[in-house]
């Protein structure tokens, strides 16, 4: 049996591929380029087509890390934690590329402004090769204030910058068109509204190879199965020939995983899960897993050994 | 749903009239113009009263090709035309047609293949066009035996069991929309097709007897249509109808993002 399964399905297209980051001689600093998205056939299978880029692990780096975090995690970022920068530096032994979230700039936390939301990327880019992704805090009012003047002050970069809804798109793209970046375009676990968004970025003028779709996924007992679901429609419609669904996607695991009451309880509140710093490091494993073969692009992710053991998941999924 | 627009052809007067006097601009843009509606090839029919359907095809393929890079399905009944507009087609090719007869198929086959085109085949032999479904199928079967006998890609295969006009076979038209349905079935990965304005060939009010078709036939499993491309609401019709078969993802602008994945 196992020598009659090829060629199962002849799709029509191929997902987009979206560049991320600019070498010098291309208006950008990096010394790495990434390409995520060109797929020829539903994850890993390599019997079908040829598989040619592997998902990328994004390091999810916070300008103010979220106090709800439990020890598992803290702990192991405990040098990091308050330095943004050495953080996004040391998480590259782990990741492929750096995932910002500007959490501070909400008007509830306050505690990042735009020029320090500047500064903060430019010194980021200056102390890694690698390209950045730069998400708002999804507060319509303070990201279309922030990201802008973020996205201008890094122009030329190709960064990719996020996330756009519906409800509020217009002016963060426009800038990401202005300045060459990518736009992540979110939608509420719902494959109608994720396929509007897109006719409306490249309406405006967004090329449909600039945009990353994120789907919103749930971590694992956290609604993860309608993540997956929505990922599979929109990407089997992709295949089938839908350029309006053939976009990568990003799905955000650590943030996800991390706010799970079965990532935070501690062992001596919950003794029956067991040990929790295994237990949080596993559901963000777990979560990343099943998102993988969903179809996910680029996974961010934001504690190390979960990072690690996904990473080594990737190698042999990557292998024929 | 694969549509192939039906507007460069001889039968129109006006396109009759280019063909004579070679007005390439016409014609091309009438190509525009049904590549903007959204439609996946375009049908070339020299017509009837092409005094040299050879030159007048071969013209045609060369002064489209030059403008517009959809497929070009090569429209007419004599193969000397067919082969002469393969020859300079550079774009992709669809021949249209082959019979269920013998020979004709076997020469066809083999041109498909040579010139890597796609295939269109009439359920109709020397005999006539068949007037109830066992008779379509049978010659539909015909067809695929002899594809897999001439090592002809079935995939590249349409099927069409030929319409009626309504005003003259009136009875035929959902004996027909069951054809399509069993071809499916007979032959999954041939795909079926229509020309759709011949079902109101001289009857009033067309438009309405053709959307009123199509949208059956689609809802019965019809892959691929020859017609108007530049009757928006047939295409509107059209695309919702996908939508309802849930062929394709809804989203508010689904009429827009059609025309949009066509681009």
């Amino acid at each position: 049996m196992a020598d009659g399964l090829k060629h199962l399905e002849k799709w029509s297209l191929d997902v987009h591929v979206v560049r991320l980051g600019a070498k010098k001689g291309e208006g950008g600093s990096r010394g790495r380029v990434l390409e995520v998205g060109g797929e020829k056939t539903l994850p890993f299978l390599h019997e079908e087509a040829a598989v040619e880029r592997r998902p990328l692990i994004a390091a999810e780096v916070y300008d103010v890390p979220d106090p709800d975090w439990p020890p598992a995690l803290t702990q192991a970022l405990a040098p990091l934690i308050k330095d943004p920068v050495a953080w996004a530096k040391a998480s590259l032994k782990e990741a492929d590329l750096v995932c910002l979230k500007l959490q501070g700039i909400h008007p509830e936390e306050g505690k990042t402004d735009r020029k320090a939301a500047v500064a903060l990327t430019q010194k980021i880019l200056k102390a890694v090769e690698v390209p950045v992704i730069v998400l708002g805090c999804n507060d319509g009012a303070a990201d279309n204030d922030v990201l802008p003047a973020v996205s201008e002050a890094t122009k030329g970069e190709r960064l990719l910058f996020g996330d756009v809804v519906q409800e509020n798109y217009k002016t963060i793209t426009a800038a990401c068109i202005a300045d060459g970046h990518n736009i992540v375009a979110e939608s509420p676990i719902d494959v109608n509204i994720a396929k509007q968004l897109n006719i409306l970025l490249t309406d405006l003028g967004m090329p449909a190879d600039r945009i990353v779709i994120n789907p919103t996924i749930g971590a694992l007992g956290y609604g993860m199965e309608y993540a997956y679901s929505i990922m599979e429609r929109a990407r089997t419609a992709a295949l089938s020939g839908d350029t309006m669904m053939a976009m990568p996607f990003i799905c955000f695991v650590g943030q996800e995983a991390w706010k799970t009451k079965e990532a935070k309880a501690a062992t001596k509140e919950m003794p029956a899960w067991g040990d929790a710093a295994e237990r949080g490091v596993m559901w963000e494993v777990v979560t990343a897993l099943a998102m993988l073969q969903a179809g996910a692009d680029i996974l961010t992710m934001v504690h190390p050994q979960a990072m690690r053991i996904v990473r080594q998941a990737i190698d042999e999924l990557m292998k024929r | 749903m694969f549509v192939i627009g039906e507007l460069i052809n001889g039968m129109y007067r006006q396109v009759a009239a280019a063909l004579a006097s070679r007005d390439a601009a016409f014609v091309v843009q009438l190509a525009r113009r049904q590549a903007a509606a959204g439609v996946d090839a375009l049908d070339l029919n020299c017509g009837p009263l092409s005094k040299d359907p050879v030159a007048d095809m071969r013209w045609l393929v060369e002064v489209i090709q030059k403008d517009v890079r959809l497929p070009l399905c090569l429209d007419s009944t004599k193969q000397a035309a067919i082969e002469a507009g393969l020859a300079v087609c550079k774009n992709k090719a669809i021949i249209n047609s082959t019979t269920a007869d013998d020979a004709k198929m076997k020469a066809y086959f083999e041109l498909a293949k040579k010139k890597d085109a796609d295939l269109i085949a009439l359920t109709v032999d020397a005999k006539g066009v068949p007037q109830d479904k066992d008779r379509r199928l049978e010659l539909a079967a015909r067809i695929i035996e002899a594809a897999v006998g001439q090592d002809f890609e079935v995939s590249r295969l349409f099927l069409d069991p030929v319409l009626m006009p309504i005003n003259v076979a009136q009875a035929q038209l959902f004996v027909i929309l069951e054809v399509i349905r069993e071809l499916k079935v007979l032959a999954p990965e041939a795909r079926t097709l229509v020309g759709l304005s011949n079902i109101s060939q001289g009857s009033r009010d067309r438009r309405w007897i053709n959307r009123a078709f199509l949208l059956m036939a689609q809802a019965l499993g019809l892959d691929a249509a020859i017609l108007d491309p530049l009757d928006t609401d047939l295409m509107k019709t059209l695309v919702a109808g996908d939508l309802v078969l849930n062929r394709n993802i809804y989203c508010d602008a689904y009429f827009d993002a059609y025309l949009k994945a066509k681009k």
